[in-house]
């Protein structure tokens, strides 16, 4: 056939086909008006995704300021440098060698006469108390714990950075604001600190014992200690029991149980605590585990048997998933050579789904060491001032200390809290990285 | 003995049991021309050993230690003076909690009056008592079960076939554990709301529309009786949940589609762990954020709009609560939307390519494809997904707990304080409470109100979203 | 296969037309690093029945895909060369895909109606294009491209039912009854019939052909005797080449080069 004898057939057809011709022409022309239209909603469509996603990550970026730039203030603390007078009258102290003695000495007189000939215009009760207020409390134990170390500095002067109260250094911190903080303190004191500020007396120095103390009614005294190591026995204990009874639970609904109702059963039962409020596992912590059992309350071993009731869906979920990713060949392979059942989860599928296996444990876990309703309902509220030293002392958790913290009136456990929501996001996401990290590296495509 | 001193032996014993379990077999096997003779591998000798001295020693010792406390406390009330006969439930409690706190040493023993002290010595006897006997069982069994697997293992004993059942039976016991926990909360919950719903009809519980569970702590004292009508519970958690959801699905489903359908690989890969940190931030953190500095900034919106000029005119004025259910509704919207956005995602994705590919191919906008067929197709995907949410806003504790309020104010304005179910079962769990009283069991029906709707919703929810799943597979 | 691509040559028999309605030339197409299309040159007439034939993977669904930038939706695939419609050429930077696709509509593979009833999904193109201004005028177009389709009288009581609900062929129908609800210039066609029965196959083919008095088609197929039955001219596609482009009846019974020949006589493919 040539061009030709097609351009005939073509005119041919382009007689009959006039009218639809014509339409054709009007369908574009009616697709180009409103082209325009089209393509704004486009963009407006566009433009609401792109706003939402913005706004999510803006409510990121601002929980985070706000997080930090009240909190940061918390690792710095406020000290009092004090010229002290360590006379053997005012300790009460006629032994050096004496723990006994060197350890109920009056080491609070030495830092108030200190403070007393510093500013000697405190002559009334009154003024004196609010003298005094200017220092911690807990300052004289921090001075006892030096001089029981160096019983020999009794008798000379020694120049100490004393704690200051926790109004003190809120004030302090504050200076640069637009309106420093005053809080309860009174206008001799605030002349006081001036004139320790002028002698450069203050001093901001790295809070040690925001890591190294438990819990305090004292902002300056109060520290996360207590609540990490309690978070870490119950986070132990979780770890244990969630993850062997997960991976067996997983195992076992992969490899062996039958298609059955009973088998249906407990899938359902899987996903449905998977979704469960946390707060209702603390109803049963409370009424099972303290109410039947007579579990102590309180104490981490509680705590970490109600989160892993609480994680164990999610790592039964994430374990399946990654035996499923086992292929069928391998285990046909090890069958084939004659390994049993058990051989062929042990030695095959184990190994190559335990990376999928610990990523499931580890966001399980991270979900687990930042709740805190379950731990409220077993009494992991409790004000603990020791640091645990057992999974049967009692506790409280990061969460916990941070809810309990956020409570509190006073100025300077805003900051606190703020440094231990620090501490605890810290920790949730270099765990969150490490599963990601692993789940990337250990990703295995068969 | 100390506990871990006790785990420490009888762990040793377990290794002893392995080596001697497979000694015996190799050994037995040895006249009998070697190894190879043995019906199964030496190791499974050696586990059937362990098996043996494992399994009735540790589940004794953790049947004994689930049940001790029990049977010692029904001893110590036995061994009270008489006078304690007569005594209510809740000095009764209370008694006992002060006789454990001196045990404990929590409160001093010196200055309580002596039959305290006594009690506190004798409870500490029995503690003593029953953790020796437990030791002392404990081990004999573990010995006990060793000497029968030494008697029975011999080359014909077909070791890996019992193993292997051991194995499978442990694993069995594990899944249902899953089962356990679900039976153990409806336990809980169940009894005592029954216990409740005898002091308190149902339908004024269900139906009352006040709330106030102060109830007299002592009988004789006068007081309140409390009002146990959750509907202004109910208000609440529905108020701020709703608040949650306005702020939550149009963005997170926004954010899917923008990031499943137009972001590059490249933006996808840096917004996507964004949205899961967000996700993964505790819901303390939030409660603590929307306290603190969420509720006070639409307090201060509120006071700044009355002093503006507008409101002065038009004699407008809000009344804005420093515990709004907004402050905490808008929280846990924000807490909410990466949720939504990964389940959506999930959902968004599912939806095959060939189906906008014939949208695209009738030349319509990438907009369209989405608007009028990818969401039509994903919808009931997505609408699981936000009936999981919202089961997720219902049972959310710690944001409504830190900045929601207490006051069960009957409202749907969003500047008052509200308060909700999960918030009144934590103010009445936390800290002492005297059993029995119907203040603390109210926490209970409150709970089970919670777990039966939590539950209605998980499960149609996940119905709805295995559906579509298996449509498009 | 290098080698092999090298011995192809250039293209054999009647592939450049005067007035086409499409041209293509000098069409590479790559996905990422590899190379799927080679130096491809042709034209598509007026009202002409195309069809491309050519063993697994040779690149028709490619090349097709490319006639109104379906390509663009997936990701690493560039595509070189000119292709014009009517003398523009559609890969122009201003050229807008919306428009494009709307005069050049195609049918897929694998039936694929939206989740909705027959009638919205009939009714969808003439809705986002904005092409009627009544619910009569929709309805008279919901019903005429069912009637071209052959597919009306067999939904025109469940107009209101589900489209997935049909059956395969029929679904095939009234994907084509959805891309015709637009009255496109160009209809694309990749392997309409290859998910369908031979009843189903055989009402397709004729509806091919009623339609060619005024559509220009190109059909992907693998089957050859449907390329005779309905095409006016066949393109022979080898490992991303175009080996051959001839009158149909030709092609079948006399082709030019020899990997046609084989392919046709079954030697491979
Ligand atoms: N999305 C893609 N990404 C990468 N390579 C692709 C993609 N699609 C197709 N290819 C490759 O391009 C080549 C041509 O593929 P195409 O789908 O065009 O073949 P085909 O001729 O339509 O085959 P069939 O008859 O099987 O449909 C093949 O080698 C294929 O592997
Ligand atoms: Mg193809």
């Amino acid at each position: 056939m040539s061009t030709i004898e097609i351009d005939i057939e073509k005119s041919n057809e382009s007689n009959c086909t006039n009218e639809s011709e014509m339409k054709k022409v009007n369908t574009i022309e009616l697709v180009n008006k409103n082209l325009k239209k089209r393509y704004r909603a486009e963009r407006r469509f566009k433009a609401y995704g792109l706003v939402s996603i913005c706004f999510a990550l803006l409510c990121l970026v601002v929980l985070f300021t706000d997080i930090i730039s009240k909190g940061h203030g918390a690792f710095f603390q406020t000290y009092i440098q004090l010229e002290l007078n360590l006379d053997e009258d005012v300790l009460e102290v006629n032994d050096i060698q004496n723990m006994k003695q060197l350890a109920s000495a009056n080491y609070q007189g030495v830092i108030r006469q200190s403070l007393r000939t510093l500013f000697p215009d405190a002559k009334k009760r009154h003024d004196k108390r609010k003298l005094y207020a200017l220092v911690s409390s807990g300052a004289s134990y921090q001075l006892a714990d030096q001089i029981k170390a160096q019983p020999a500095l009794v008798g000379t002067t020694i120049s100490v950075f004393v704690l200051a109260d926790d109004d003190v250094d809120t004030w302090f911190k504050s200076l640069d604001d637009a309106k420093p903080f005053i809080g309860r303190m009174s206008e001799k004191q605030l002349v006081w600190l001036e004139s320790l500020k002028k002698s450069g007396s203050l001093h901001k120095k790295f809070n040690t014992t925001f890591f190294n103390n438990g819990d305090s009614r004292e902002p300056e005294l109060a520290g996360i200690k207590g609540a990490m190591i309690g978070s870490l026995f119950t986070i132990l204990v979780t770890f244990l029991l969630s993850f062997t009874v997960g991976i067996s639970t997983a195992i076992y609904l992969e490899e062996y149980a039958p298609k059955n109702l009973f088998t249906d059963f407990i899938e359902v039962n899987i996903n449905n605590l998977a979704a469960v409020p946390s707060i209702i596992f603390g109803l049963l912590g409370l009424a099972i585990f303290i109410g039947m059992f007579g579990m102590q309350r309180s104490i981490p071993l509680l705590g970490g048997v109600v989160l892993s009731l609480m994680t164990l869906p999610t790592i039964i979920i994430s374990s399946r998933a990654a035996i499923k990713a086992v292929p069928p060949s391998i285990r046909q392979a090890a069958l084939g050579m004659g390994a049993s059942k058990m051989q062929v989860i042990l030695h095959h599928v184990l190994p190559l789904a335990m990376p999928g296996m610990l990523t499931g444990t580890i966001i399980g876990l991270a979900q687990a060491l930042g709740e805190t309703a379950p731990l409220l309902m077993i009494g992991m509220v409790a004000f603990v001032v020791d640091v645990p030293g057992a999974l049967t002392d009692p506790s409280t958790a990061l969460p916990v200390q941070i809810f309990l913290w956020a409570d509190s009136p006073e100025r300077a456990f805003v900051e606190r809290t703020s440094a231990a929501i620090m501490v605890l996001l810290a920790f949730l996401i270099s765990m969150n990285t490490v599963a990601v990290f692993l789940r990337k590296r250990l990703e295995r495509r068969w | 003995m100390s506990s871990s001193v006790l785990l420490l032996v009888i762990a040793m014993l377990f290794v002893f049991s392995y080596w001697s379990g497979r000694g015996k077999a190799i050994t037995s096997a040895q006249h009998l021309g070697g190894v190879t003779t043995l019906n199964s591998l030496p190791f499974y000798y050696g586990m059937l050993a362990v098996l043996w001295c494992a399994i009735p020693c540790l589940v004794l010792v953790s049947l004994w230690s689930m049940f001790d406390e029990t049977v010692i406390q029904q001893l110590l009330v036995s061994q009270l003076p008489d006078n304690s006969a007569d005594m209510s439930s809740g000095e009764m409690t209370l008694l006992l909690n002060k006789v454990n706190n001196i045990a404990n040493g929590i409160t001093a023993a010196s200055g309580q009056p002596v039959y305290m002290q006594d009690a506190a010595n004798y409870l500490l006897s029995l503690r003593a008592n029953s953790h020796l006997a437990m030791s002392v069982i404990a081990l004999s069994l573990a010995v006990c079960g060793l000497s029968i697997a030494w008697v029975k293992i011999n080359p014909e004993l077909r070791a890996r076939k019992q193993v292997e059942t051991v194995f499978k039976l442990i694993l069995l016991l594990c899944s249902c554990i899953a089962i356990l926990t679900t039976v153990g909360i409806v336990l809980s919950v169940l009894f005592e709301s029954i216990q409740f719903f005898n002091k308190v009809p149902v339908s004024e519980f269900l139906f009352g529309l006040h709330w106030s569970p102060q109830v007299a702590i002592r009988e004789d004292q006068v007081g309140g009786s409390g009002a146990f009508g959750a509907i202004p519970l109910f208000v609440g958690t529905l108020l701020i949940s709703a608040i949650a959801m306005i702020v939550a699905v149009p963005t997170g489903l926004m954010s899917a589609i923008y990031l499943s359908e137009y972001a590059s690989k490249q933006v996808r890969s840096w917004v996507k762990p964004l949205l899961e940190i967000l996700a993964g931030i505790p819901t303390v953190v939030y409660g603590f954020f929307a306290a603190l500095t969420v509720a006070p900034l639409i307090r201060d919106t509120g006071d700044w709009l009355n002093g503006s000029w507008t409101f002065e005119l038009l004699g407008l004025s809000l009344q804005v609560s420093s515990e709004s259910a907004l402050a905490a509704g808008l929280v846990m919207g924000v807490m909410i939307i990466p949720f939504i956005s990964s389940l959506a995602d999930d959902v968004i994705n599912a939806v095959p390519q060939s189906l906008r590919d014939g949208s695209l191919g009738l030349g319509s906008t990438h907009s369209e494809t989405i608007r009028q067929v990818v969401i039509p197709a994903a919808l009931p995907g997505i609408v699981g997904g936000v009936l999981l949410a919202v089961s997720r806003a219902i049972g959310e504790t710690m944001i409504v707990v830190m900045a929601a309020g207490l006051a069960a104010n009957l409202t749907a304005n969003p500047l008052e304080s509200v308060t909700t179910v999960t918030v009144q079962i934590v103010t009445m769990l936390v800290g002492d409470q005297e059993f029995d009283s119907a203040k603390t069991l109210s926490a209970f029906a409150l709970g089970l109100m919670l777990f039966v709707v939590t539950l209605t919703l998980n499960i149609y929810a996940l119905r709805v979203v295995k559906k579509y799943r298996e449509q498009y597979e | 296969m290098e080698q092999s691509i090298e011995k192809i040559g250039p293209t054999i028999g009647q592939s450049l037309l005067e007035n086409p309605k499409m041209s293509m030339r000098n069409v590479d197409v790559f996905y990422g690093d590899k190379q799927a299309i080679y130096d491809v040159n042709l034209d598509i007439g007026k009202n002409e029945v195309l069809s491309m034939i050519g063993p697994s993977g040779c690149g028709k669904s490619t090349f097709l895909r490319c006639l109104n930038r379906m390509n663009d939706t997936i990701e690493g695939c560039k595509v070189t060369g000119s292709f014009d419609l009517e003398g523009k050429n559609i890969y122009h930077p201003k050229m807008d895909v919306v428009p494009l696709r709307a005069r050049v509509g195609m049918v897929f593979q694998k039936p694929n109606p939206f989740p909705k009833t027959i009638y919205d999904n009939v009714a969808y193109g003439p809705k986002i294009h904005g092409l009627v201004e009544s619910k009569t005028d929709l309805d008279e177009i919901v019903e005429s491209s069912l009637q071209k389709a052959g597919l009306w009288d067999e939904v025109k009581d469940r107009l209101d039912q589900q489209g997935t609900g049909l059956s395969g062929g029929q679904q095939q129908r009234l994907c084509i009854a959805r891309t015709i609800a637009i009255s496109p210039e160009v209809i694309l066609m990749d392997e309409p019939c290859s998910a369908l029965d031979p009843i189903a196959t055989s009402k397709i083919e004729n509806l091919i052909t009623e339609l060619s008095e005024n559509y220009t088609i190109a059909i992907v197929t693998h089957s050859m005797q449907q390329a005779a039955r309905v095409s006016d001219r066949t393109a022979y596609f080898h490992l991303g080449k175009l080996v051959e482009v001839n009158d149909t009846q030709h092609l079948f019974t006399n082709p030019d080069h020899e990997l046609t020949e084989a392919y046709i006589t079954g030697r491979f493919g």
